[in-house]
């Protein structure tokens, strides 16, 4: 914090003037006028960041006040990319909607599937069989490494590290080659049906995950020892950006951004949903031992924790996975898909938080109302909180660490 | 906490004429869960209320999930309020309904920061305003964009700005 008043010139230079310059040592002192005068004259300067910006990582407009390069407010202005899933969701029928909603967090688009049609599965009390929920976790895992990958990249490029970047992408690339050889998409999958799958695993994926553990757990390594204890980095990201973890529960965060704060809360845990009961894993927190509790680093910190836990599901499921269980899966598919009249809130942990879903039926073939708790969206809403009195090139690691998907912010 | 016992304990604190429990008889147990609501007859009571859930030891909701609003199709409009207490592990679902003409209901943001978003959202998409709100803005939509989308008798502009819609 000395750097603050280091920059806040006026008291300095006002004292300065009055004892010492010597150009100014005729001045009366005692003259109100002079002072003023002698007062460096600053105003606050807005600046305009984004829409078009790479580092906002999307369309997202930050409208930020500054006091010479000290952030005063952050306005965020969102809805550069509202495509109206939310009305679009009550003109369509239920299986319809799955794909608008692989565009919703298209990083994570498996997650967002995940918990959608979890919600109507849990609204018509459909019981999937067990190979679909093993093949849904395992795919709901690699996608959050694919998303953690990504995030953790880019984080890396906002703090001026830009090989880890392509590493991550070297990594991703053999998951994105998993999901494109079971549903034929690489992006958005359509993939996750109410009841299940809309198609069987492919005969590759299983030999291809056992492999991609291996390289997997060395690249983790790897970004461990070219990033995250890299000294450069910790001093860019540790201490930055500080979120108290009671105004984090009372602000909505969620996810890493909640969990680097210290509370261990996370939805697989403390809400379960599909199968996550039966596998053994650690929920990631922040730690005071390598940075400030809810700092940038931390964020960065329990993403690259969670990255391995990931990896110790996908082990014991490939341990798990019934090899011999030929059951179709798309024999739990209802041939109707009318869910009885009533409403859910629905959540699961998607890389970037607790995504819920607010369904309202009237009993028929389209949902009244669908409504999105967006992780994304409710991370954003702390921003102006946590980057205010910081530098504005902090400003963009507070950014990166949050890691907002604007497709799923503006939905 | 199961709901019954926080419902009784709204009951005991401000009389049985604060809401009605409509409780969800789903053959799904998560949907017995977090599909049924408590149904506030009087939606100005609802800050009264939210003092209460979070400040009261026993239930302590200190997270606001979700403020989600349905335009119910009959001139009413309901807000719905899901509430998590992180510490004791149980959730509760408020809904205030009002008529769609002036809807308006009293902010929640100084209980919840959460709400200050979700509340612009749903001003924005259901035009519900919130008194007492420090940032009463659209937020996803522009600021002269006529009428609120999510509501069911929203008819889309056939000019907007001079342009025709679809152009």
């Amino acid at each position: 914090m000395l750097r603050i008043t280091a920059i806040a010139m006026p008291e300095i230079l006002e004292r300065h003037i009055l004892s010492h310059n010597p150009l100014h040592a005729s001045a009366p002192v005692h003259d109100p006028d002079f002072v003023e005068r002698g007062r460096l004259h600053t105003e606050e300067m807005v600046l305009n960041m984004g829409p078009q910006h790479p580092s906002t990582h999307g369309v997202l407009r930050l409208e930020v006040v500054l006091d010479g390069e000290l952030v005063v407010d952050v306005i965020p202005h969102i809805g550069y990319l509202h495509r109206c899933f939310e009305k679009h969701a009550e003109q369509l029928t239920y299986p319809q909607i799955i794909p608008y909603v692989d565009r919703m967090d298209y990083i994570a688009a498996m997650s967002g599937e995940h918990g959608y049609v979890t919600a109507v599965e849990r609204m018509m009390n459909i019981e999937v069989p067990e190979k679909v929920e093993f093949i849904r976790v395992l795919f709901a895992e690699l996608q959050r490494i694919a998303s953690h990958l990504i995030a953790i990249g880019t984080f890396g490029m906002d703090s001026g590290a830009f090989t880890p970047f392509l590493y991550c992408f070297r990594d991703r690339e053999t998951i994105l080659e998993m999901f494109e050889k079971t549903s034929g998409a690489r992006f958005l999958y359509n993939y996750m049906w109410v009841g299940g799958l809309s198609h069987d695993l492919h005969a590759d994926v299983l030999p291809m995950c056992r492999e991609f553990l291996k390289t997997s757990r060395a690249t983790h390594k790897e970004i461990n020892d070219l990033l995250t204890f890299n000294h450069i980095f910790r001093q860019r990201t540790a201490g930055i950006g500080v979120l108290d973890a009671e105004v984090a529960i009372n602000g909505g965060a969620s996810g890493p951004m909640l969990r680097a704060c210290g509370v261990k809360w996370d939805v697989r845990k403390n809400d379960p949903y599909s199968i996550y009961d039966r596998f053994d894993f650690e929920v990631a927190v922040g730690s005071d031992k390598l940075a400030t509790l809810g700092d940038s680093f931390n964020r960065n910190w329990v993403r690259m924790v969670e990255w391995e836990q990931s990896l110790n599901i996908i082990e014991q499921i490939l341990e798990q996975y019934p090899m011999n269980d030929l059951t179709d899966v798309q024999s739990a598919i209802p041939k109707r898909l009318k869910p009885p009249e009533g409403e859910i809130f629905s959540r699961t942990e998607t890389p970037r938080g607790e995504l819920g879903y607010y369904i309202v039926s009237k009993g028929d073939v389209k949902p009244w109302r669908v409504k999105v708790r967006s992780p994304a969206f409710s991370n954003l809403s702390l921003l102006p909180l946590i980057s205010r009195g910081y530098l504005i090139a902090d400003l963009i690691v507070i950014l990166g660490s949050i890691d907002i998907v604007l497709g799923e912010v503006d939905r | 906490m199961i709901p019954s016992d926080i419902v009784a304990a709204i009951h005991s604190s401000f009389g049985e004429g604060i809401g009605t429990w409509h409780k969800s008889n789903s053959e799904n147990a998560y949907q017995r869960r977090m599909g049924s609501y408590l149904e506030v007859a009087d939606s100005s009571t609802i800050r009264d209320l939210a003092f209460f859930l979070r400040d009261e030891r026993a239930l302590f909701f200190d997270s606001l999930l979700l403020i989600s609003s349905v335009d119910n199709g009959n001139g009413t409009l309901s807000v719905i309020y899901h509430l998590e207490s992180t510490k004791h592990g149980h959730q509760l679902t408020l809904k205030a309904t009002m008529p769609a003409e002036n809807a308006h209901l009293p902010s929640v943001t100084d209980i919840w920061l959460h709400a200050n978003w979700q509340e612009r959202e749903a001003w924005d998409m259901m035009g519900i305003r919130f008194d007492g709100h420090p940032d009463h803005r659209r937020i996803l939509l522009d600021d002269d964009y006529p009428g609120f989308p999510l509501r069911k008798d929203f008819k889309e502009p056939d000019f907007y700005h001079g342009m025709k819609v679809p152009y």
